[in-house]
This record gives structure tokens, C-alpha cells and sequence, in this order.
């Protein structure tokens, strides 16, 4: 059996590491597109997008992001499609962070004062016009605070995608025990690079948070 | 033959009826005052000709178009009419120019030397062009609301809907909103005004129209409307308000 040092334990965690970032990146760049069109049928006035985005954002919150791995993972491949642990975490966590991210945002929308869809309304400006020009740039400041926090939601998400066999940081992690049996080590400092990714985004989030406090109270 | 034509208008929330068949003719350049008590179905007559709410018997006439039809004639009928709010509504996040220049940009799709000269002159005309690039919140109650009244001009309307403008300002500073409208209405700008200033209607107005329990109870001229009221209905609320 091959000895690893405590150096080559955490240098292998490091590289697994690599993937947990670029997981978490591309969930949550295609989740975040994905939540804008979801978003936009949210509010929109269209009685059936209204509802299908409802329906959508509703069936991805209102289950594990475990189960939604699962039936991307083993599910698709049972109805005849190959899929690789790789498209099944993006997709999954595609579907996840999209539905929150709808969610959050539309909070956001739905809290700038209905005048000022009126007043644009009154001038003649259309949903899509009126949510840009009008909605979105003032909507954007209140929405920093909570998608930054969401996205430690996401990098930790991305540890669920070990299950199906992707090889990021919790799954290295699983690997490196069963060669070398030290648990509490290989563990503790899977732990540590997580907190290292996760919590200077909480900071930038109460950051974010406490500044435009201060700009809401001036 | 009238610019806008209310028709037996009836509008409902839920149970209740706001609107019980309101029939007027408003030519152009006319002034109109709307007064009642709160409740009255004053301000929800002046949403439905701007089609901010939707009217649910009768018809609406504006510039021979009908409101209420598709999203392209709710666009066209937009362009002829503007509003102005009582809470100003301007777009905190944009200096005055910018929320004067806004609209004509993206509706009218106007170049952006254009639009600027256009809210230049727009400014101009409120007497606020030297305030173009502040913005809302450094503006007082009074200047927020003459720039919300260039916004709407900016889009050459034909009409201004006016939905108590001068009720969330300070007593101070209601003569210079009214003193702009004043100079639109000698320019024969067609203004509809849901207010509570008598004395402007008074004045200003070429007709007062007395609304109560959803229905137009009186119309005329203000000297009539004023000195001979012939309802009771009427004669109270003047009574209250005085």
C-alpha cells in the first residue's frame, strides 16, 4: 500500500478542489441564466408562464437536490440516455440553483413599489422594457446580499455530486481515507478548504449587506 | 368632435362597483377638474383612460381609438396620454434628464442627442433645466413633481392625467406645480385633474365634474358649480372642504 504524507494528502485535496470551483462556477452561471427566465415568467403577465415557473420552482425547492442527482444520474441513463456523472451534477445543479435564485430574485423585483411599474407603464413602456430600464437596476442592489449567500448554498450543494461518482473535493476526500485510513485528517482538511471557499463569500455577502443598509438609511 | 369619450363606463373590484356607468365628452384642449370624496371612483376613472385599469362595461374613446384593445393600441393610446402620480413616481436611480430622456429612448426609440435636446426643452419648460443631472432625491417634493410632469410631456401627449399631484406636498411648495399647469393649460394642453385644490379648479378649470358613490353627479362650469350648488350632495362636500 502507498504511504501519503500529510502534504501529498492535502496537495491531492487541493487539485479535487479545482473541481468543487469550477462546479460551483458553472451551476451557478447556468442556475443564474436559467433563474433570470424563470424569474422573468414569474412575474410576468401571462397566466400559464406564471404558473409553469410556480410549478418549476416549487418542484426543485420542494425536493433533495439528492434526488434530483439521482434522476439525472440513474434516472436518464434507465430511459436510454448516457450520461456522465459530469452533465448530471451540471444539470441537477443547474436545476437547483435556477429555482432559488427565481425565487430570491423575484423577491427582489416584487419589492420595488408597483408606482414605478405604473409610471413606466404610463409612458408608453412595455414588461420586458420597464423590468430593465426600470425595475432591474434599482431590483439588482437589493438582490447582491442574498445571491452572494446563496452561492455558499451552491458551493456546498456541489459536495452531494461525490454520490454519483464525480471526483471533486468530497469525493478525493472519500478516495484518500480509503488509502490511507485517516479519517479525522483527510476530513478536517476537506473541511478547511471549504471554509476557505465559502466564507469569504459570506463576508462579501454581510459586506454587501450592511453597506446598502447604510445607503437605504442615509 | 371630442378628443375622449367616456360611454356608460362601469368598472368593478371584486364585489363592489367603483364606476356605475360614467358617460363624458372632453375636448381637446379643455381643462377638466374631477372633485369628490375619497371613495368616489374619481381616481379610478382616471386609470381606466390611461387603460391602468381595465374597465369592465362601456367603452373609452381616445383620438378616435378604442382603450382597451391590444398591446400594440395600448402602446399607441400610452404615447397620446401621460399621468402624473401624487407619490411622483420618478426613477430614484436616474438624474432628472435621464428620467425625462428615458422613455423617448426606448418607446420612440429616439437618438440620444435627440432625446437630450428634447428633455432639455422639456426641463425647460417646468422651470428645472438647470437641474438635469441631479437626481430625485436631491430634488425637493415640489421640483420631483414638475419633473415627473416633464417625463410625461417628453412623450408629446395630448393629454395629462393628473391623479392628486399636489396632495403629498408640503403647502409651501403647491403653487409651483400648479403654476405649471396653469401655463399648460393656456399652451391648450387637454388636462384632466383629480384634485383637491378648489381654488385652482375654480380658476383654472373650464369644467368641475362632481363625482360621488361612482357616478358623475354635477358637471359645469365652476362659477355654476361652485356658487349654485344644486345637489345635496354636493352642497356638503363643499361645505366639508371649505
Amino acid at each position: 500500500m502507498t504511504e501519503f504524507t500529510d502534504w501529498e494528502i492535502f496537495r491531492n485535496l487541493i487539485m479535487a478542489a479545482r473541481w468543487t470551483i469550477v462546479l460551483s462556477l458553472i451551476a451557478f452561471l447556468s442556475g443564474g441564466t436559467v433563474g433570470l427566465l424563470v424569474m422573468i415568467l414569474r412575474t410576468s403577465g401571462l397566466v400559464l408562464a406564471r404558473w409553469l415557473a410556480w410549478a418549476y420552482i416549487e418542484l426543485f425547492q420542494g425536493t433533495p437536490l439528492l434526488m434530483q442527482l439521482f434522476l439525472a444520474f440513474f434516472g436518464l441513463g434507465l430511459i436510454g440516455f448516457e450520461v456522465s456523472a459530469w452533465s448530471a451534477a451540471v444539470v441537477a445543479l443547474t436545476l437547483f440553483t435556477s429555482a432559488f435564485l427565481a425565487e430570491i430574485w423575484r423577491g427582489c423585483v416584487q419589492a420595488i413599489p408597483s408606482g414605478q411599474w405604473e409610471a413606466a407603464n404610463s409612458l408608453g413602456m412595455g414588461f420586458l422594457q420597464t423590468l430593465r430600464y426600470v425595475i432591474a437596476p434599482q431590483a439588482i442592489r437589493i438582490a447582491i446580499p442574498p445571491t452572494v449567500g446563496f452561492s455558499v448554498q451552491v458551493v456546498k450543494g456541489t459536495a452531494l455530486t461525490s454520490i454519483i461518482g464525480f471526483v471533486e473535493l468530497t469525493k478525493a476526500g472519500t478516495m484518500l481515507n480509503n488509502a490511507t485510513f485517516k479519517p479525522f485528517t483527510v476530513f478536517a482538511m476537506a473541511a478547511v478548504i471549504y471554509f476557505a471557499i465559502c466564507y469569504p463569500l459570506s463576508v462579501y455577502a454581510r459586506h454587501m449587506e450592511r453597506k446598502l443598509n447604510v445607503a437605504n438609511n442615509a | 368632435m371630442s378628443l375622449i369619450t367616456l360611454d356608460a363606463v362601469e368598472k368593478w373590484f371584486d364585489q363592489t362597483q367603483v364606476l356605475k356607468g360614467v358617460s363624458m365628452e372632453i375636448n381637446a384642449g379643455e381643462v377638466v377638474a374631477i372633485i369628490g370624496r375619497s371613495g368616489s371612483g374619481k381616481s379610478t376613472l382616471l386609470r381606466c383612460i390611461n387603460a391602468l385599469e381595465s374597465h369592465d362595461a362601456g367603452y373609452i374613446n381616445v383620438d378616435n381609438q378604442r382603450v382597451g384593445g391590444t398591446a400594440r393600441e395600448l402602446r399607441a393610446l400610452r404615447e397620446k396620454v401621460g399621468m402624473v402620480f401624487q407619490s411622483f413616481n420618478l426613477f430614484p436611480h436616474l438624474t432628472a434628464g435621464e428620467n425625462v430622456m428615458l422613455a423617448p429612448r426606448v418607446v420612440k426609440k429616439m437618438n440620444p442627442d435627440e432625446a437630450r435636446e428634447n428633455a432639455v426643452n422639456m426641463l425647460a419648460k417646468v422651470g428645472l433645466e438647470d437641474r438635469f443631472d441631479d437626481y430625485p432625491d436631491q430634488l425637493s417634493g415640489g421640483q420631483q413633481q414638475r419633473v415627473a410632469i416633464a417625463r410625461s410631456l417628453a412623450m408629446s401627449t395630448r393629454v395629462l392625467l393628473c391623479d392628486e399631484i399636489t396632495s403629498a406636498l408640503d403647502p409651501e411648495l403647491v403653487g409651483e406645480v400648479l403654476g405649471v399647469l396653469e401655463s399648460l393649460a393656456s399652451e391648450g394642453m387637454t388636462l384632466i385633474l383629480v384634485t383637491h385644490e378648489m381654488g385652482f379648479a375654480k380658476s383654472v378649470a373650464d369644467r368641475v365634474v362632481f363625482m360621488h358613490n361612482g357616478c358623475i353627479h354635477e358637471s359645469g362650469p365652476p362659477t355654476n358649480l361652485f356658487n349654485e350648488p344644486t345637489t345635496a350632495a354636493l352642497q356638503q362636500f363643499l361645505k366639508a372642504v371649505n
